[in-house]
């Protein structure tokens, strides 16, 4: 950037610049190859630019040159911890636009899937937001009981994080036999972990003063910004998928929309662990009534959709995950659009952020639980 | 030469004079500050090597693995492995640094740990240098390293460096205040800075538990700022990995790396070793006043192993505060030491004063 200006030495006062500091590509709390343009006055944070596009892949554009059940394959690259998420909104999407009535089992079987993802993601956040403020121990604590939950993945559909599962009329495979008995031994053994969670991280003294009262989201800029899932609800933004517009097994269940109205970064933190017990207790309602049945509707081998417009939203660990698909009846589609929410979260950051100091722009980037190539797809 | 794991002062003593029999006073000098070099050196790398392995192995321990587990009987020889791989690494130096300041800085913070090690005593009569103000001298030299991270911060002309840089600036002049006055409190109590005296005069028992409640809060206080002084966690600020990358040290690569990394642990070293020893008796015995057969026993024990017990045991506090807390903020830092450590420790020598007035610690 050419932005610098010379350093004006005047007579009464020495006149300096704004300290211009590219945080990323490569920087280790931006988790990926995101690039922040951040001015700085000493410690304090004036201004961030984010930049995005350094692993932009041209999903969106991908998507038209291959056929539906295709396009699936590429959507756990995008939000790769919300990769079972992100598989189920497209199939969603061309279940919906044929009028495909997929089996109850299909519902409950995603349904779960859901949560554990929602879980792992959860888990994998709260480690990185520990190691962002210099807690390096949460990181093993919380990839402790996440390995749990992609060995659960693997026995299921043999990938552990770009699952796949989802295919358009139901699920790839049926579930494995252990399915049921592993998932309950692990919320049995997680119920006793997550109180550990709190120990280490949350009643610690320096973290409640490094996440207290910085970062604030009112609920008219969440809205405006379009910040939606933890991050949003933080500000009071009731914006779960799951509640409005809901979808699979979630109206069958009993949960509750964790809302809060504070919005800084200890709210938002605190949401985010209050929806793990949430997850879990969708998990243990669904856990044992897995009706029998099919795994998959049998669908024709060619999916065509009819010509027009169709979006599917789902609730996935970062936010609103919307697809957007214009068919013209062929094989495969004529534009696809996904509504990231990786994206919207991001551009809040400014927002929030100005005005703090450097470290707490790492602690607030943290818990808006940024993953890169959901930004950039 | 009447070696005696007890009392060091014989040996020196006639190792001195077997020396000046054999040649001229200056020359005796000069070998005797080479030796005293030489095994300064030597200490510093194989401890500093031992305090690495150390670290890497309590902190897996806190965090549910086993640490370096290949090279060698449990990963014993990791240290060496990866020191030589160090020594070994190409130097890179930015196109813009300032080459002089950037090449000095290592080695400032280098020599201030040195110059910090001369007075601790290790054991009766393993002491280099004992003078009559030896806890104003470390205090003093200690804050020499400072003067390196800021030309290291500097001269690297990276933004990140520099920030880190000034905020270790700002951090460790604040903390000298904490680390000098918690000492002041002890020295009221010794009632002198000669090292070897303030150990000989906790004979009887250590001035933690000699001088009430004013000696223990003086020890938390210590232990807190000595820790902000060695740029560890949860003060870590001046290499807060997550914000500044690697801080002050970004763009020093092989060996001069190694030396930053060297002085860290060295640090942590002089801070438990100054702990050690004005808190907890430096290399004397445990004793209580009336148990004599547990005395004797506990005297059993050779000075130097008391050391070193000690000492590891309060790096092990240290390190325990880092793998379990996370990183203070800038203004945060400055506001526990200006706002309660400072106005804490001035009363604690108010009460200290008194204690020693009212003759209550005798």
């Amino acid at each position: 950037m050419s932005e610098t200006k010379e350093i004006i030495i005047t007579s009464d006062k020495i006149h300096t610049d704004e300290y211009l500091v590219n945080m990323g590509p490569q920087h280790p709390s931006t988790h990926g190859v995101l690039r922040l343009l951040v001015r700085l006055e000493g410690e304090m944070v004036h201004n961030i630019q984010p930049h995005v596009g350094y692993i932009h892949s041209g999903i969106e554009k991908m998507c038209e040159a291959i056929s539906y059940p295709q396009v699936i394959h590429l959507t756990d690259r995008m939000d790769y911890l919300s990769a079972h998420m992100n598989n189920e909104a497209v199939a969603l999407c061309i279940e919906n636009a044929l009028q495909v009535e997929v089996p109850e089992r299909v519902k409950y079987i995603r349904t779960i899937m859901d949560e554990l993802s929602r879980l792992a993601s959860h888990q994998l956040w709260w480690c990185v937001m520990g190691m962002d403020l210099g807690a390096l121990t949460t990181f093993f604590y919380g990839l402790r009981d996440r390995e749990h939950i992609l060995d659960i993945f693997e026995e299921t559909c043999g990938a552990r994080m770009t699952l796949n599962y989802s295919v358009p009329g139901g699920v790839m495979f049926d579930i494995h036999p252990n399915f049921q008995k592993r998932v309950k031994e692990f919320i049995k053994e997680f119920r006793k972990k997550l109180p550990e969670y709190d120990q280490l991280l949350t009643g610690n003294v320096i973290f409640q003063e490094r996440t207290n009262d910085i970062g604030y989201l009112s609920l008219e800029d969440a809205i405006a910004w379009g910040v939606t899932g933890p991050s949003g609800r933080g500000s009071g933004f009731s914006c779960d998928v799951r509640k409005h517009q809901p979808y699979s097994a979630y109206p069958l269940v009993q949960f509750e929309e964790k809302l809060a109205t504070k919005g800084d970064t200890f709210t938002r933190y605190r949401l985010r662990m209050e929806e793990m017990y949430e997850s879990l207790h969708i998990i243990e309602q669904l856990i044992d009534n897995i009706p029998e049945g099919d795994y998959a509707v049998k669908m024709k081998g060619v999916v065509k959709l009819p010509e027009g417009e169709f979006y599917q939203r789902v609730e996935t660990a970062r936010g609103e995950f919307g697809v957007y698909i214009v068919s013209d009846g062929k094989k495969n589609p004529y534009r696809v659009k996904f509504r990231s929410p990786g994206f919207s979260n991001l551009f809040a950051l400014n927002k929030m952020a100005a005005g703090h100091k450097i470290a707490d722009l790492v602690a607030i980037m943290s818990t808006l639980d940024l993953v890169i190539p959901d930004i950039d797809r | 030469m009447g070696f005696n794991i007890y009392d060091f002062s014989g040996m020196t003593h006639n190792m001195h004079l077997w020396f000046l029999e054999r040649m001229s006073p200056t020359a005796t000098t000069i070998v005797e500050w080479t030796i005293i070099g030489v095994s300064y050196m030597l200490f510093v790398a194989l401890f500093g090597l031992f305090l690495v392995y150390a670290e890497r192995k309590v902190c897996a321990a806190f965090q549910q693995r086993l640490g370096p587990m290949r090279v060698g009987y449990w990963g014993l020889l990791q240290t060496i492995a990866d020191f030589i791989k160090l020594l070994m690494k190409e130097l890179i130096m930015p196109k813009s640094a300032d080459k002089f300041l950037y090449n000095l800085a290592p080695f400032i913070v280098m020599i201030a740990t040195f110059l910090a090690m001369a007075v601790l005593p290790f054991a009766k009569g393993l002491q280099t240098l004992d003078f009559d103000i030896g806890i104003f001298y470390v205090t003093a030299v200690s804050s020499v390293g400072v003067i390196g991270i800021l030309i290291a911060g500097w001269s690297s002309n990276n933004k990140y460096s520099l920030i880190g840089a000034m905020r270790s600036g700002a951090q460790i002049l604040s903390y000298e205040l904490s680390v000098s006055l918690s000492l002041v409190t002890i020295i009221i109590l010794a009632g002198s800075m000669q090292l070897s005296v303030v150990v000989e005069s906790q004979r009887d028992a250590w001035f933690i538990f000699k001088g009430h409640i004013p000696a223990l809060i003086a020890f938390v206080i210590f232990l807190i700022a000595g820790t902000a002084e060695t740029n560890r966690g949860p003060f870590d600020l001046a290499e807060a990995e997550s914000e500044l990358t690697a801080g002050f040290h970004t763009e020093y690569s092989g060996i001069k790396f190694a030396f930053f990394f060297l002085a860290e642990y060295i640090n942590m070293f002089i801070v438990a070793a100054m702990a050690t020893t004005v808190f907890l008796g430096g290399w004397m015995p445990l004793h209580f006043g009336s148990f004599e057969s547990f005395n004797v026993v506990m005297d059993f024990i050779p000075p130097l192993v008391w050391f070193f017990m000690k000492v590891l045991g309060v790096i092990f506090l240290i390190m325990w505060f880092k793998w379990t807390f996370p990183r203070l903020r800038v203004d945060q830092i400055l506001t526990l030491e200006w706002k309660y450590l400072l106005p804490i420790n001035l009363i604690n020598i108010l009460l200290m004063s008194l204690v020693v007035l009212t003759k209550f610690h005798l």
